[in-house]
């Protein structure tokens, strides 16, 4: 085999210039796809981070029905006390789970009282909150990132538009389930930048505020957004939530429940498959460029070596050892175009890393693009490469190994 | 005891509805350790007989048997089993692999053919290159030798597997006079020490008189033997 893997190598070397032009074109197109996964990977995973960590939980537990109903945020389809405590029960058991927070989510009217507009409150427990959602004091551009019985934290929005200010009064007026309208006074704490852009008017006050705004005597809760501590174990862990939540309801002992992912729950999902399958178009891209350029050169170079091969087929070389030669010679150029397309990706991403390129998303500015170097995903990509390569090298190096020594060794 | 029994051999070419006969009726015997040439103007089909003895091809008619093989029955791959071990082949062009050194072209029917161990493969090869006289050169590359040298360097590779039969088309060829010389001088030695069989072909006069035994071809015919002053 070391033979063969010299030979390749020095029929590689004797060509130089056209097998350094087609490592070359390898290269790019492992560097392109290798530079554009990371830098979309970084992309997808900030602002999935964005979209987890600042707003949604990594799943949600709700009662069925609700998700479908959320425009509406329906005072009805509510987890009530004792269907709260199995679900809390359930997320306790549950080891992959880091924090929860329990959510009383309403419509409710914003007054300044000089103005007044439509405002979507989230009753929570703070604390609970925060630990769930822990870039969602980044969020709060002005004001502190805590919250207290009788404030409120604002959406950015209402606050430039309205010209509320840190510590103004507000007025929330909110329907409850039995259609009776309430009102609460509340002072501004904090105001809040919105993950998704200009539209939203999500705000936050205390659940305590809201069960009293809702005139509930207990409180029940519109979803409970759940951390995990390793955001990979996603699947796994909200299918045992859902099992377990499932069994309590076959049980009686809970009303039926749905748990989502954040994909079920936001938009940006979708950018981040179609981010996926462009990452896929520049693999096939790259395959399509390793396939034609190795095939194209291994042609070549049975083209021009008919004699070598007919002289060696002469001598009583068995056709697998050049069909193997040839194979190995194409392999050994798609491992140097994998070696210097691979070692210019590493260096390019840790340059984009030193440089430190932001961009703006939604109202979001500044997110620092920091792609990492990934392992194994250039282990795939590689071997990607490497098969693709053989692929390319197979038909010209059967081509050669089928040939019949005698005319081979007529040609000029 | 004759290494090759050549009976009746015809090889007919066809091409569409053109048929041409390479040889006709061919018949001859060869003893092992001879050294014989087979000449003839071209087209006289001495490369065809070659490529027959050598099973590198099949005749049409006739049978052939080379160290009791009839090569007519073999197929592609037993014939390449047989080459390897029975036949070593010397071109009139060296055909040296231009990425291997001289040593390594020696060693390559060794490695990749034989698959002899590599104590004995380096014994063989070294030895060789001292007996052909290029061991001076075994680290050059094919293209900073000479002729004389490329083409002694095909007999070392030619021997290395000690082949019953060793087939050279128009060995000197492309070398001058002095090295034609050297390199007919090196394959009688060869024959000499290793008894084995040496089979060529020549246009060459001079080249004529180093064999033992001339087989003259005219237009596919075998229509003479000689045995020259060179057999006593």
């Amino acid at each position: 085999m070391s033979t063969l893997i010299k030979i390749a190598v020095r029929n590689l070397t004797r060509y130089r210039r056209r097998s350094f032009l087609t490592a070359s074109l390898i290269a790019i197109g492992v560097i392109a796809v290798v530079v554009f996964e990371a830098a979309s990977g970084a992309f997808t995973g900030l602002m999935i981070g964005q979209m987890t960590d600042a707003m949604l939980g990594h799943l949600q537990v709700h009662r069925r029905g609700y998700v479908a109903s959320i425009d509406n945020l329906p005072l009805t389809l509510m987890l009530t006390p004792a269907d709260v405590a199995v679900v809390e029960q359930t997320l306790r058991a549950q080891p992959g789970v880091e924090s929860y927070s329990r959510r009383l989510k309403f419509g409710a009217m914003f007054s300044n009282y000089t103005e007044t507009t439509a405002l979507r409150l989230n009753g929570v427990h703070p604390e609970d909150e925060w630990r769930t959602l822990p870039l969602l004091a980044s969020r709060i551009t002005r004001g502190t990132a805590t919250l207290e019985k009788g404030h409120i934290i604002i959406p950015d929005l209402l606050a430039n538009g309205m010209g509320v200010k840190l510590g103004d009064t507000v007025v929330v007026i909110a329907t409850n389930r039995d259609g009776s309208v309430n009102a609460a006074q509340l002072v501004v704490s904090g105001v809040l930048a919105n993950v998704t852009g200009p539209s939203g008017r999500d705000g936050y006050l205390h659940i305590e505020d809201a069960m009293s705004l809702l005139r509930m005597d207990a409180p029940e809760i519109s979803e409970i957004a759940v951390r995990l501590k390793d955001f990979d174990q996603l699947d796994q862990v909200a299918g045992a939530v859902r099992s377990a939540l499932q069994q309590s309801t076959t049980a009686g002992r809970i009303a039926e429940t749905e748990v989502h992912t954040w994909e079920g729950l936001s938009p940006f999902y979708n950018v981040a498959v179609l981010i996926n399958i462009l990452a896929l178009s520049a693999t096939l891209g790259l395959v399509a460029i390793v396939l034609v350029s190795v095939m194209n050169v291994m042609l070549m170079s049975v083209y021009e070596r008919v004699k070598e091969i007919g002289t060696i087929a002469a001598m009583g070389t068995m056709p697998r050892t050049i069909l193997s030669m040839f194979v190995i010679e194409g392999l050994s150029l798609g491992v140097l175009g994998i070696l210097i397309g691979d070692a210019v990706a590493a260096a390019a991403i840790l340059g984009i890393n030193v440089i430190g390129p932001t961009f703006n998303f939604g109202r979001e500015t500044g997110l620092v693009l920091s792609p990492q170097v990934d392992l194994w995903q250039m282990l795939i990509i590689s071997g990607v490469v490497l098969f693709v390569a053989v692929v390319g090298t197979v038909q010209p190096a059967f081509k050669a190994s089928r040939m019949e020594p005698v005319e081979a060794l007529r040609h000029g | 005891m004759s290494l090759i029994v050549a009976d009746d051999l015809t090889k007919t070419y066809t091409t569409g509805t053109v048929r041409m006969d390479a040889l006709k009726d061919v018949t001859f015997t060869i003893d092992r350790a001879s050294f014989v040439t087979f000449i003839g103007p071209s087209g006289s089909g001495k490369t065809t007989l070659l490529n027959l003895i050598g099973a590198l091809d099949r005749p049409t008619t006739g049978r052939l048997l080379v160290a009791d093989t009839d090569v007519s029955t073999l197929d592609r791959r037993a014939a390449a089993a047989f080459r390897g071990q029975t036949i070593g082949f010397i071109f009139q062009e060296f055909n040296l692999m231009p990425v291997l050194t001289a040593y390594e072209n020696v060693e390559y029917p060794l490695l990749l053919i034989q698959r002899v161990a590599a104590a004995e493969r380096r014994r063989r090869v070294l030895a060789l290159l001292e007996a052909v006289g290029v061991a001076d050169q075994h680290d050059k590359y094919p293209d900073q030798l000479s002729g004389g040298q490329k083409q002694r360097i095909a007999v070392a590779r030619a021997l290395v597997t000690n082949p019953q039969l060793v087939l050279a088309d128009e060995p000197t060829a492309n070398l001058d006079h002095a090295n034609a010389a050297l390199v007919m001088s090196t394959m009688r030695r060869m024959r000499d020490t290793l008894k084995t069989t040496f089979v060529f072909s020549t246009h060459d006069p001079r080249v004529m008189a180093e064999a033992e035994i001339v087989f003259r071809l005219e237009d596919g015919r075998l229509v003479g033997r000689d045995v020259t002053g060179a057999a006593a």
